[in-house]
């Protein structure tokens, strides 16, 4: 895995829809906090990574020139990975590697998006190759319903049961959004609520979708000996990884999904976890939409194949279950893409430092992050500790 | 100021694109206009591919075997699209689904129509996972996806 690597400090924004702000002005928002929760000044930055949606996104190309200044990158190298929707994951992935690899000691990334200022769903289906797929591509919805609705088909789940699950997701990560002061949606709803809201994609309804926010993130990795002298309570990455698969559609399997599943197991075996429900504490799990929460339950190893409606229902995975997920809130809650997979990194390193206020799991130790990215085709995993 | 009020500033970004195909997908929708469904076969793992491929995606070999597969499938999966966004190329609601033709080893992305939309519930009742759907050809082929119409239940 190379060298050990720390993670000292993380910022993010006040998520939402933030035309208070220009787009690099909101980038500098978060790079200060993280700054500032580290106790550095940019002096002590080697580097800088920055990661964002594709570029019609905002009508910026290659924003790593916008940003430049926002994110303090003046006369230092400086690096752009975008994949889609994990990018979060793929930026802070190669902060480690970068600082694994020696030839850095502090490594800033930042991760944004302002989706307000365009068309989200317009900008995904570019993702969609142009010849075959993208007539029928109706953005993230349409993809990941279909991939929900394969699920529950292939483990012969029943409508009532898949419903009544994701409506509990949704209450329960609004709930916990409360408890977020930096969340973008923050209004507790009913299961009522979420079942007679509008359709967008059947069985996927408004209130089983994130919404599009406005955010920016910003981690600091450093070096071991840097940590220690800079950190009094560094978090450390345990273990992480990265897969891919077929970028046809229909192509794979996305009932089991290989690259989530490979993904969490290549982490897992870096971090020496062989029971993930028993052994982590929290869990932040990109979850864009209610039904697809359930299918990386199922491919992170918390629960069995068919059943992570069951282990849903009976509060496995709520503040006060077993096992955690997204105290934050979630990406359910809020969702500003090129950002989302670091805020779940982010929040993972505020839970086993004892620094997530209300949203904190009593004594995390351990917690794993995620993001997905494409059209179901891209999956990453960091797992972070309180210990080296 | 009581209220603090934020400018903005409207924008519109078009670009045109003229995008090769290359030549698997070219015959790909040559078959098309002789309403042929042509998929490539892996001589390595023996999948069946649509659309083909020039390589296989998994073993990295050159695909050089064409072989046509059935007009008719199995829905594997489907979404009913009630979700208008910018340049979206079909008109609202209609149904994307994923169709194993018989004769692949892929699901291939099309729409199923030919039924009436508008009502969701008569929807359900009729497009059913695991239920067989079959090709409907538009009369004028123009050499893109749509050359085939849609898919519709088979009855």
């Amino acid at each position: 895995m190379g060298k050990a690597v720390a993670i000292i400090g993380t910022g993010q924004t006040k998520h939402g829809k933030r035309s208070d702000v220009c787009y690099p002005d909101l980038v500098r928002e978060a790079v200060t906090a993280a700054l500032e929760d580290a106790g550095i000044t940019l002096k002590d930055i080697d580097g800088v990574v920055l990661g964002t949606m594709p570029s019609m996104m905002e009508g910026i190309s290659s924003t790593h020139f916008y940003f430049a200044e926002a994110m303090g990158a003046l006369r230092k190298p400086v690096m752009k990975v975008e994949t889609c929707g994990s990018t979060g994951q793929s930026i802070g992935h190669c902060g480690f590697y970068w600082v694994a690899s020696g030839m850095a000691d502090i490594v800033l990334v930042v991760g944004s998006e302002k989706m307000s200022e365009g068309d989200g769903q317009a900008t995904m289906t570019t993702v969609f190759d142009p010849f075959f797929q993208r007539t029928f591509a109706a953005g993230a919805p349409g993809v990941f319903t279909m991939q929900s609705m394969e699920w529950m088909y292939r483990f012969k789940i029943p409508e009532e049961k898949g419903r009544e699950a994701a409506a509990m997701i949704s209450v329960s990560n609004h709930d916990n959004a409360m408890d977020n002061p930096y969340a973008h949606i923050r209004t507790r709803v009913t299961m009522d609520d979420v079942k007679n809201s509008r359709i967008i994609t059947y069985p996927v309804r408004l209130l089983d979708v994130c919404p599009a926010s406005d955010g920016a993130c910003a981690v600091i990795f450093a070096s071991q000996e840097k940590a220690k002298k800079i950190s009094m309570k560094p978090a450390w990455i345990k273990g992480l990884a990265f897969r891919g698969e077929e970028f046809f559609y229909g192509e794979s399997d996305k009932a089991i999904w290989m690259s989530a599943t490979e993904a969490a197991r290549e982490a897992y075996g870096q971090a020496g976890i062989r029971n993930p429900l028993k052994e982590l504490d929290v869990a932040e799990v990109y979850n864009p939409f209610t039904y697809q929460e359930m299918i990386f339950y199922e491919c992170f190893g918390f629960c069995p194949r068919g059943e992570a409606p069951d282990y849903v229902l009976k509060g496995t995975f709520k503040k006060n279950g077993q096992l955690p997920c997204c105290p934050s809130g979630g990406t359910l809650c809020t969702n500003p893409i090129g950002a989302t997979g670091l805020i779940r990194l982010a929040e993972a390193v505020l839970q086993v430092t004892g620094k997530a206020g209300a949203r904190q799991v009593e004594g995390a130790k351990l917690a794993l992050s995620h993001a997905m990215g494409g059209v179901d085709q891209f999956n990453a995993v960091t797992i972070v500790g309180s210990k080296l | 100021m009581t209220k603090e009020e934020h400018r903005i500033v409207k924008g519109q970004i078009m670009v045109p694109y003229e995008l090769a195909l290359g030549r698997t997908w070219s015959n790909f929708y040559d078959y098309l206009k002789e309403e042929k469904i042509m998929g490539k076969k892996c001589r390595k793992c023996e999948r069946v591919l649509v659309p083909p491929r020039s390589f296989c995606p998994r073993c990295f070999e050159d695909m050089d075997e064409w072989v046509e597969v059935s007009q008719e499938g199995v829905v594997e999966t489907w979404v009913y699209v009630n979700m208008p966004f910018f340049a979206q190329e079909i008109k609202i609601p209609f149904i994307s689904a994923q169709i194993r033709l018989d004769g692949s080893d892929t699901g291939f992305i099309h729409q199923i129509a030919g039924i009436d939309l508008s009502d969701f519930d008569r929807v359900r009742e009729t497009v059913k996972l695991g239920g067989r759907v079959k090709a409907v050809w538009s009369k004028e082929k123009k050499g893109n996806i749509l050359d085939i119409a849609y898919f519709e239940p088979v009855k």
